[in-house]
C-alpha cells in the first residue's frame, strides 16, 4: 500500500512539473521571447543578492550557534601541550581562507546581479590585463608561502620522535576488529617482544613469554596517562588499518599491521581540570539524561576518548576506549594496583614456557636462564 | 567576396553556409561517406554507434541512470546517520535481508554490512561512473570533434568499445549489489588488508571481486576513450585551429585525458597486485596479520605500498574530475556574459599547472598512514602551490563576468554556482592540505565537506551548466528554463545546506564512516544537524528529478531550436546544421580564423571563430 502511495506520489510530482514546464512555454510565446529573457535576468541577478546575504548569514549565524561543541572554539580546546599548536594554526588559516572566501563570494553574487543582462546594455571588451593577473598569482602565493613555512615547522615538531636521553613513558595501543588493546611497560619501562604467530585466545597481543620484559606488562582497560609527561604511544594492529584517535589531544595516526608507528605527545590538562572548565557552559550543564532533570550533568561526567579513525570493518564506529589524565600521584597509585597481565593469566598454565619452573625473584635459587632472543 | 565577409556585422544563419563554403576546407567527405553506410539501421544508429554525438549521448544517459542508483544510495545511509532510532523496515522489499526486524517491536534497523557497502558503492559510482564517465565521457565526446572542427573522433570503433567497457564495468558493478555477502563494503579507496581478506568483511568476498573486475573494465574505457580524444585533439583540427585558439573545454578535456592515460594503468596495477594477493597467496600488501582466530601467512608487504599506488591516481582522478567541469564553464559563463573569457592564458597555464601538479601532491591523502613524516613536506608544499593556479581560475571567473551583459538561461545559472561552490571546497583544502593541520581533520566530517563541495557538487554544477548549454546540440530541442530555474536554487541552496553544517562536524572531531555516533560522548551532541542534513538531502535528491523529468521530456516535446546559433557562440560546433548530421558538416570543414572568444569586440556582440580577421585585426589566439 505504502509503496502504491509512493509511486502515486512521485507520477503526480512528475505531471505538476510537467505542467509548469508547459504553463511557461505558453508564457513565453505570448510574452514574447525577449521579454521573458529579461524578466528572467533580472529576478536571476536578485536572486543571487538574495542568495548572497542570506549564504553569509547562515555560514556565521551557524558557527557561532555550534561554537560550544567544537573542538578547538568552545569549551574542548586542546587537552595535549602541541594540540594548542594546532589550533591556533588551524585560527590562522581560517583568518585568511575566511576573508578570502567572504571577498570572493561577495565579488562574484554582487557581480552576477549588477551585470544581469539588460536590454541594450554592451558587454565589456575585457579580454586580459597582465597587471591584475599578476596580483592574483603573487598575491595567494605570498600567503601560501607563510602558510607552509608555519604548517611544516608545526609538522616537523609535533611528528619528531622522542630525543637521546629524554625522559618519556611509552604505552601501546593493538587495534583489532572492533577494540584497542592497551600494553603498559610495566616497572621495568620496557614493553616486550611480539610474534603475531604466537597470538590465541589467553595471549591477544602474541607476546613472547620467552621475553623477560614481558612478564611484567599490563593490560588495562583504560588508557590512564599522567599530567605533563612525554608520551610515546606505540601503535599496531593485529588485522586490518585501523586509526589511533584521540579528538581532545589532536592526534591521530594509522595502526598498521606489521609496522608499529607511533605518536609522542604530552597531556596539558586532566580529566577533572578539564570538567570543571566545561561545567562553566550552559550546555554541558545540561542533564545527561534529557528526561531526568535530577541526572548528572553532562561535564560531570565528561571523559576523553579514544576512537577508530580508519575504517576498518562494519563495527568501525565502535571502538571506543576512555581516557584519564591524571596527577603524577594519582598515576603512580593507579599503576601500583594494576598485574602484570603475565602474573594474572599466563604464570603456570601451559601457556607459560616456565611452567612449574621458579623464576628469578620467586625464589632465592637461580632460575634457569630462559631461552632467549627466540624471536624479537 | 573576402572583404564583404569581413565587413559582416553578426551572420545571418546562411552566411554560415557562405562562409564555409568560401573560406573550409573540402576533405571531399561526400565521396566517400555514400549513403552512411555505418549508421544503416537500428542497431549501428542507436546501439552500437560509432558517431561521437550518439556515443556522448549514450554516456550521458548511462551516467543520469547511475548518479540515481548512488544519489538513493546516500539517502539510505542519511536516513541513518539522520534519523538512527526510525524504523527503516518499509526499505525491506527492496532491500531485503540487510534490514533486520526485530520480532518484538518491528523496528526495521539497516545492518552495519550494508550501510558500509552503501557508502562504498555511492562513492565507487558517483566518482567514477558519474562525474568520470559521465562527465568527461559525455562532453569530451560531444565537443571534441565539434569544437575542433572534425567529422568524428580518430577512431569512431575505440570510440564505440570505450563506451561498451564502461557499460560492462557498469553491468559488472551492479550485479554485485545482489550478492548473498553482499557488495563490496570497505570504503571506495578499498585499502588492504581489508578489501584483500573476506574473514575481514563480508563484502571482501565476491562483492570485492566483482569491484575489481568491474573498475579494470573501466579503465579499459578510460583509456580507449583518453588516447582517442588526445588523438583527436592533436592531429585532427581544422585548417586555422592552433592550440591557442582551441576553446578552453577542448583544453580541459585534453589535459584530462592526458591525466587518465597517464595515471588509470597504476591504478590497475595496484588492483593487479591486490588480485595476487587476494588469489595467488601473494604478500604485496599484507603483512602479519591475524584474523578470524588465525595466524596468516603473508609476511612482508605493505598496505602503505597499495595506498600509494592508489592515491596515485586517487589524487590525479579529482581533476580528471573538475577539469572538465572547469572548461564547460569557462566556456558558459563567457557565451552568456557577451564577453571574452577573462585571461585566456592565464587559464590555459593554469590547467597545464593543474594537470602537473597533480601527480606530484597524491601522498597528502596519507600524512597519518604512517609514512614517514619527513616525506610529507614535499607534498605539503606541492599541494598548497596548486591553490595558485586555482586562485587565477577563480579571479578570471569572477573577472569575466564583471563588466558582462550576463543573460540567465539556467547554464550560466550553474556556472554561477559552481564558481561559489569551488570557492568554498577549494579554500578548506588549505586546511587539509596543511599536514599539521590534517592531524585533526583527516578522516572527519571535515573531508567529507571539502570534497563533496569542491569536487561532488562543483563537478555536478559543471555537468548541469554543459547539458543544459549543449542540449540543443544533443537533442535539436531546448530545455525548460522555469524547471531549470527550480533545480538550480534548490540544488544550490540545497547542497550548501547538506554540506556547510559538515565542517561544523569536522571540526568537533567526528569521524567519517560511521554507522552511529552514540557509542562516543564526543560524537553525539549533533543529532539535530544530522537530521538537518538527511532533510536537506533528501529534498535536494526531489530537486534532481524535476532536472530528470526535464530532460527526458524536452528530448521528444521540447522547444525546438530553429536557428543553429541560439547563444550566439563563437565556437564551431554551432556552425552545424540544426540537425547535426553523422560527419558534422554536410559540405566542407570550416577555417578557422580568429580565437574562440571575440564577444564584444569592435562594437559586435559577437564574431563566429570562421569569420576571418578584420584588415590589421589583432587575434588574441597567435
Amino acid at each position: 500500500m505504502t509503496t502504491l502511495l509512493a509511486i502515486a506520489c512521485l507520477l503526480l510530482i512528475i505531471v505538476v512539473v510537467v505542467q509548469i514546464g508547459k504553463v511557461t512555454e505558453l508564457a513565453t510565446k505570448l510574452r514574447g521571447e525577449e521579454e521573458m529573457e529579461q524578466i528572467s535576468n533580472k529576478r536571476s541577478g536578485t536572486g543571487f543578492l538574495l542568495f548572497l546575504v542570506g549564504f553569509l548569514v547562515f555560514c556565521i549565524g551557524s558557527a557561532i550557534y555550534y561554537k560550544n561543541w567544537m573542538l578547538g572554539y568552545g569549551p574542548h580546546h586542546a587537552a595535549s601541550v602541541h594540540g594548542s599548536r594546532l589550533d591556533s594554526l588551524f585560527n590562522l588559516t581560517l583568518f585568511f581562507t575566511g576573508i578570502v572566501f567572504v571577498i570572493t563570494q561577495i565579488l562574484l553574487f554582487y557581480f552576477a546581479w549588477k551585470y544581469s543582462g539588460e536590454k541594450g546594455r554592451k558587454a565589456l571588451y575585457f579580454a586580459h590585463d597582465n597587471r591584475l593577473e599578476v596580483v592574483w598569482t603573487v598575491v595567494p602565493a605570498i600567503v601560501m608561502t607563510f602558510l607552509v613555512i608555519s604548517g611544516l615547522d608545526a609538522w616537523n615538531e609535533v611528528m619528531a620522535d622522542i630525543n637521546d636521553g629524554e625522559e618519556y613513558m611509552e604505552v601501546e595501543a593493538t587495534g583489532y576488529q572492533f577494540a584497542w588493546h592497551l600494553r603498559y611497560p610495566g616497572p621495568d619501562g620496557k614493553l616486550g617482544a611480539r610474534n603475531y604467530k604466537l597470538i590465541n585466545a589467553v595471549n591477544p597481543l602474541g607476546q613472547d613469554w620467552t621475553d623477560e620484559k614481558n612478564w611484567d606488562d599490563i593490560h588495562p582497560s583504560e588508557l590512564v596517562l599522567p599530567v605533563g609527561k612525554k608520551v610515546r604511544v606505540r601503535i599496531t594492529s593485529r588485522d586490518v588499518l585501523h586509526n589511533f584517535f584521540l579528538p581532545h589531544f589532536r592526534l591521530k595516526m594509522d595502526a598498521v599491521p606489521g609496522m608499529p608507528t607511533y605518536f609522542v605527545f604530552t597531556p596539558s590538562q586532566t580529566t577533572e581540570e578539564y570538567r570543571r572548565e566545561l561545567s562553566k557552559y550552559k550546555e554541558y550543564q545540561a542533564p545527561t539524561d534529557p528526561a531526568d532533570p535530577n541526572s548528572e550533568p553532562l561535564w560531570k561526567t565528561f571523559n576523553f576518548e579514544l576512537a577508530c579513525a580508519e575504517l576498518c570493518g562494519k563495527g568501525h564506529y565502535s571502538m571506543r576506549r576512555v581516557v584519564r589524565i591524571v596527577s603524577e600521584e594519582e598515576f603512580q597509585a593507579w599503576l601500583a594496583q594494576q598485574q602484570s597481565y603475565y602474573a594474572t593469566s599466563i604464570r603456570n598454565t601451559e601457556e607459560d614456557p616456565f611452567n612449574g619452573i621458579p623464576l628469578p625473584g620467586e625464589n632465592v635459587e637461580p632460575a634457569p636462564a630462559p631461552a632467549e632472543g627466540s624471536v624479537q | 567576396m573576402a572583404t564583404a565577409a569581413n565587413k559582416s556585422t553578426a551572420p545571418a544563419p546562411h552566411d554560415v553556409d557562405l562562409l564555409i563554403e568560401e573560406y573550409g576546407y573540402d576533405d571531399h567527405f561526400h565521396e566517400h561517406h555514400e549513403g552512411d553506410k555505418y549508421q544503416s539501421n537500428f542497431f549501428t544508429t542507436y546501439i552500437f554507434s560509432q558517431d561521437h554525438k550518439m556515443i556522448a549521448r549514450q554516456f550521458l544517459i548511462t551516467g543520469m541512470f547511475w548518479a540515481v542508483i548512488g544519489g538513493l544510495m546516500s539517502l539510505v545511509f542519511r536516513l541513518q546517520l539522520g534519523f538512527p532510532e526510525e524504523s527503516l523496515a518499509w526499505l525491506r522489499p527492496l532491500l531485503g535481508k540487510w534490514i533486520t526486524i526485530n520480532a518484538e517491536t518491528g523496528v526495521g534497523t539497516l545492518a552495519p554490512e550494508f550501510y558500509y557497502a552503501l557508502v562504498t558503492m555511492h562513492g565507487t559510482i558517483i566518482v567514477f561512473f558519474v562525474l568520470t564517465a559521465g562527465l568527461s565521457g559525455t562532453f569530451s565526446n560531444l565537443l571534441i570533434p565539434l569544437m575542433v572542427g572534425a567529422r568524428d573522433m580518430a577512431s569512431p570503433f575505440l570510440n564505440m568499445l570505450s563506451y561498451w567497457f564502461f557499460f560492462l564495468a557498469g553491468v559488472v558493478m551492479f550485479f554485485s549489489l545482489f550478492l548473498n555477502t553482499g557488495p563490496f563494503a570497505g570504503g571506495w579507496t578499498a585499502y588492504p588488508p581489508l578489501s584483500a581478506l573476506p574473514q575481514a568483511s563480508s563484502g571482501s568476498a565476491g562483492g570485492m571481486t566483482l569491484w575489481l573486475i568491474s573498475l579494470t573494465f573501466f579503465v579499459v574505457s578510460v583509456l580507449l576513450g583518453g588516447i582517442n580524444y588526445i588523438t583527436t585533439i592533436l592531429n585532427l583540427r581544422t585548417k586555422g585551429m592552433n592550440m591557442w585558439r582551441l576553446p578552453l573545454p577542448i583544453w580541459a578535456f585534453f589535459v584530462t585525458a592526458v591525466l587518465g592515460l597517464l595515471s588509470f594503468p597504476v591504478l590497475v596495477s595496484g588492483f593487479f597486485l591486490l588480485i595476487f594477493d587476494r588469489t595467488l597467496g601473494t604478500s604485496f600488501f599484507l603483512n602479519e596479520i591475524f584474523i578470524g582466530g588465525q595466524a596468516l601467512d603473508y609476511v612482508g608487504g605493505s598496505p602503505i605500498l597499495y595506498q600509494h599506488l592508489f592515491w596515485f591516481l586517487g589524487h590525479p582522478e579529482v581533476y580528471i574530475i573538475i577539469l572538465p567541469a572547469m572548461g564547460i564553464v569557462s566556456e558558459v559563463l563567457s557565451v552568456h556574459s557577451r564577453k571574452p573569457i577573462f585571461g585566456y592564458k592565464a587559464m590555459v597555464y593554469s590547467i597545464l599547472a593543474i594537470g602537473f601538479l597533480s601527480f606530484i601532491v597524491w601522498a597528502h591523502h596519507m600524512f597519518m598512514s604512517g609514512v614517514n613524516p619527513f616525506i610529507s613536506n614535499f607534498f605539503v608544499v606541492f599541494t598548497l602551490i596548486i591553490a595558485v593556479p586555482s586562485a587565477v581560475k577563480v579571479f578570471n571567473w569572477i573577472t569575466t563576468i564583471y563588466g558582462g551583459n550576463i543573460r540567465y538561461t539556467s547554464a550560466a545559472l550553474f556556472g554561477v554556482g559552481f564558481v561559489s561552490m569551488f570557492i568554498s571546497g577549494g579554500l578548506t583544502g588549505i586546511f587539509l592540505g596543511n599536514s599539521a593541520i590534517d592531524i585533526q581533520m583527516h578522516d572527519t566530517y571535515f573531508v567529507v565537506a571539502h570534497f563533496h563541495i569542491v569536487m561532488g557538487v562543483a563537478a555536478f554544477f559543471g555537468m548541469f551548466a554543459g547539458v543544459y548549454h549543449w542540449f540543443p546540440k544533443m537533442f535539436g530541442r531546448f530545455m525548460n528554463e522555469t524547471l531549470g530555474k527550480i533545480h538550480f536554487w534548490g540544488t544550490l541552496i540545497g547542497a550548501y545546506a547538506i554540506f556547510w553544517p559538515m565542517h561544523y562536524l569536522g571540526m568537533a572531531g567526528v569521524p567519517r564512516r560511521y554507522y552511529r555516533f552514540d557509542n562516543f560522548d564526543t560524537f553525539s551532541h549533533f543529532s539535530a544537524m544530522n537530521q538537518f542534513i538527511t532533510i536537506a538531502a533528501v529534498l535536494v535528491f526531489a530537486v534532481q528529478v524535476v532536472f530528470i523529468v526535464n530532460f527526458f521530456r524536452s528530448i521528444w516535446f521540447g522547444r525546438k531550436m530553429t536557428t543553429r546559433n541560439p547563444y550566439g557562440a563563437n565556437t564551431l560546433e554551432w556552425t552545424t546544421p540544426v540537425d547535426v548530421p553523422h560527419g558534422n558538416w554536410p559540405g566542407k570543414i570550416p577555417t578557422v580564423q580568429r580565437w574562440a572568444y571575440d564577444y564584444a569586440k569592435a562594437g559586435e556582440e559577437n564574431i563566429s571563430q570562421i569569420i576571418p580577421l578584420a584588415e590589421g585585426e589583432h587575434d588574441q589566439g597567435h
